[in-house]
């Protein structure tokens, strides 16, 4: 039996879900074996969350609810993840400027 | 092409360059086809991997900003859905480049006709992608610019200028282009010799008369000669040395401080954007950061509080005692920054600097925390840009003190900056009295000249009119500098001019002694001053 899980997280991040932001998302969606994707809205369409094309392609701006979903293994831990770095604001405060 | 051919456009960045012409815009037209669609889909596998490598590589000497840009790309190139369709059309018969250019103008096209701003930017990284793979497809030796080479074309993209070696010399000579843009700023702050707005004609070939294709590019006075003659090669040579032997000269002026033959003292402090662009300069050459432009910060995004905080007290720790004069952000005009600037049809006089802070409270008021904060570390002194009325400068100096109130209500360490002005918008300089309750004034040459003149800086072809010597703008310069000697208040000059061996005579004949110049020309400006007798 294959897991799936989904979830919705709320996009605080200045450009939305573009560029570096979505650069982040799609490598670490890249580190689960699971299929996720990502929508705008519930009912679609989805977008093949590992692919940085696909998510540009979303659109999706500053206060847009992106909702989530993945299937097959470690399903749960992937979505989890995901809208954690949402939340986090894809940690760009950290490391937006090089100290050094 | 017969004979020489001689091109005028405007200087973007000081120096002379001879060398082999590299022509920017011949895209792909030397690719040669290969056997099968087989060979074709190596060679476009080859292509994108030696693409994604110089990325790569480029990354690991990039600042943040550029690390932005750079990563995004790579994420792009290394994207099946990116690539997928151009391995899908090779073995229908279609030649590697042509199924590349295909499949990324399709994907171009779609950034293009978005009616959102932020996407319609990203065209240009998707151009640049596109054609990054291109040059990597044709041959390599043929694609890479000999070293020493002149970049010659329509524009030229920032990467192509970050992943140049330029030890060796070289410059860039664009038929459009423009001072101000990020390429410009980069090659003043690396003293590689640009021109900009040379016009139409597109770049000669080797001929028999000139098999290498050298060019002669003079960007202390922004013109290039094609193909020329022994003799235009002779006098350019001449030029060259002597402008040599003048900065030579300079640099021994470099570590003191800027005095005329008359014993007049003069403050020569420095412009940077980046917090990284301190790295390179030794504070002893210079008396502080007479403007630090915070744009760069907000390239993508408004940045967080502490992500600004840091920036600033980076700078200030390098600055110690010496005051850094930081310039609240000046976004709109040439400058967007998506999720805060407005479409406007005419930027330029719309909702920018000052004007789209004070719209934007709530994004301005997280600058102003970052300030008060970073105040705490050192001589900091803010300014606001595009100050046109004095409620502007008490509505932005109120915030000040209701955030340094709620911070000191938390306990945060904080202090209170001197608050000063950019004269900029004409308003200023016409009637510099209404402003007498600033703290200080900076003169913002550049916009107050395009102000005055009514000829936008971008524009090559209204350059000409577009001369901080016009006795229209110095006289305002001159009023403001009498006006702050009457009032003690401090004036200075941060714009373009002030770096300008040609401009500093009548700067300092106006009044002024405090200038703050590009890095690249703090020498030239110290040895242009030591020659006044002022």
């Amino acid at each position: 039996m294959s897991a799936s899980a989904e979830a919705t997280v709320l996009i605080t991040h200045e450009v939305g879900l573009h560029a570096r932001p979505s650069v982040k998302f799609t490598k670490l969606a890249k580190t689960f074996s699971a299929e996720v994707e990502v929508a705008l809205a519930a009912n679609g369409p989805w977008f093949d969350a590992k692919s940085i094309v696909k998510v540009m392609a979303a659109k999706a701006p500053k206060g847009t609810l992106l909702h989530i979903r993945a299937k097959g293994d470690g399903a749960g831990e992937a979505v989890g993840a995901l809208v954690e770095l949402v939340r986090r604001d894809f940690d760009e405060g950290a490391d937006h400027v090089r100290t050094a | 092409m017969s004979g020489p051919l001689r091109l005028q456009g405007i200087p973007a960045s000081v120096g002379y360059a001879e060398g082999p012409l590299f022509n920017l815009d011949r895209g792909d037209a030397h690719y040669a086809a290969k056997a099968s669609a087989v060979e074709e889909e190596a060679a476009l596998q080859a292509a994108i991997a030696s693409a994604t490598d110089r990325l790569a590589a480029l990354v690991e000497t990039a600042d943040s900003e550029a690390a932005g840009i750079l990563e995004f790309q790579i994420a792009m190139l290394e994207d099946d859905a990116l690539t997928g369709p151009a391995f899908v059309a090779i073995p229908s018969g279609m030649p590697a480049d042509m199924a590349w250019r295909q499949a990324l103008d399709a994907e171009i096209a779609g950034y293009e006709t978005s009616d959102q701003d932020y996407f319609r930017a990203r065209a240009a990284d998707m151009r640049d992608i596109r054609d990054r793979v291109l040059r990597a497809l044709t041959d390599e030796a043929e694609s890479a610019a000999p070293a020493g080479a002149i970049f010659y074309g329509e524009d030229i993209a920032p990467t192509r200028f970050l992943e140049t070696d330029w030890s060796a010399g070289g410059g860039i000579a664009l038929r459009a282009g423009s001072t101000a843009s990020h390429v410009a700023m980069l090659a003043r702050s690396r003293g590689v010799p640009m021109v900009v707005g040379l016009g139409g004609a597109a770049a000669p070939g080797a001929s028999p008369a000139n098999p290498a294709g050298v060019a002669l590019l003079d960007a202390e006075h922004g013109g290039i000669v094609l193909s020329p003659s022994t003799a235009e090669i002779e006098a350019f040579r001449r030029s060259s040395s002597s402008f040599a032997a003048r900065r030579d000269r300079a640099e021994a002026y470099l570590a003191k401080p800027a005095t005329t033959k008359a014993g007049t003292a003069v403050r020569v402090q420095v412009n940077i954007a980046d917090p990284s662009d301190v790295d390179g300069i030794d504070i002893g050459t210079c008396d502080g950061v007479g403007l630090m432009r915070t744009e760069f910060l907000f390239g993508r995004t408004p940045p967080d509080e502490e992500t600004q905080y840091r920036a600033y007290r980076k700078v200030m720790e390098w600055a110690g005692d010496k005051p850094v004069t930081i310039r609240t952000v000046d976004a709109g005009g040439d400058k967007p920054v998506p999720g805060f600037t407005v479409a406007e049809t005419n930027p330029f006089l719309g909702l920018r600097g000052i004007r789209l802070s004070l719209a934007r409270p709530d994004i301005f008021r997280v600058q102003i925390r970052a300030l008060l904060r970073a105040g705490a570390h050192g001589n900091l002194k803010v300014m606001f840009p595009m100050i046109a009325v004095i409620d502007e400068y008490d509505r932005a100096a109120a915030l000040f003190k209701e955030e340094q109130a709620a911070l000191a209500a938390r306990g945060i360490a904080q202090k209170m900056p001197p608050l000063g002005i950019m004269v900029e918008v004409p308003s200023v300089g016409i009637a510099p009295e209404v402003f007498a309750g600033v703290a200080f004034f900076s003169i913002g040459s550049n916009d107050l000249t395009q102000y005055v003149m009514a000829a936008a800086r971008d524009n090559a072809a209204v350059a000409h009119l577009n001369s901080v010597r016009h006795p229209a703008v110095m006289r305002l310069i001159a009023s403001v500098a009498s006006f702050g000697q009457e009032q003690k208040i401090p004036v200075s000059l941060c714009g373009d001019a002030g770096g300008d061996p040609a401009a500093i005579p009548a700067l300092l004949e106006a009044g002024l002694r405090d200038l703050s110049v590009a890095p690249a020309q703090l020498a030239m400006a110290k040895a242009a001053i030591a020659d006044l007798t002022v």
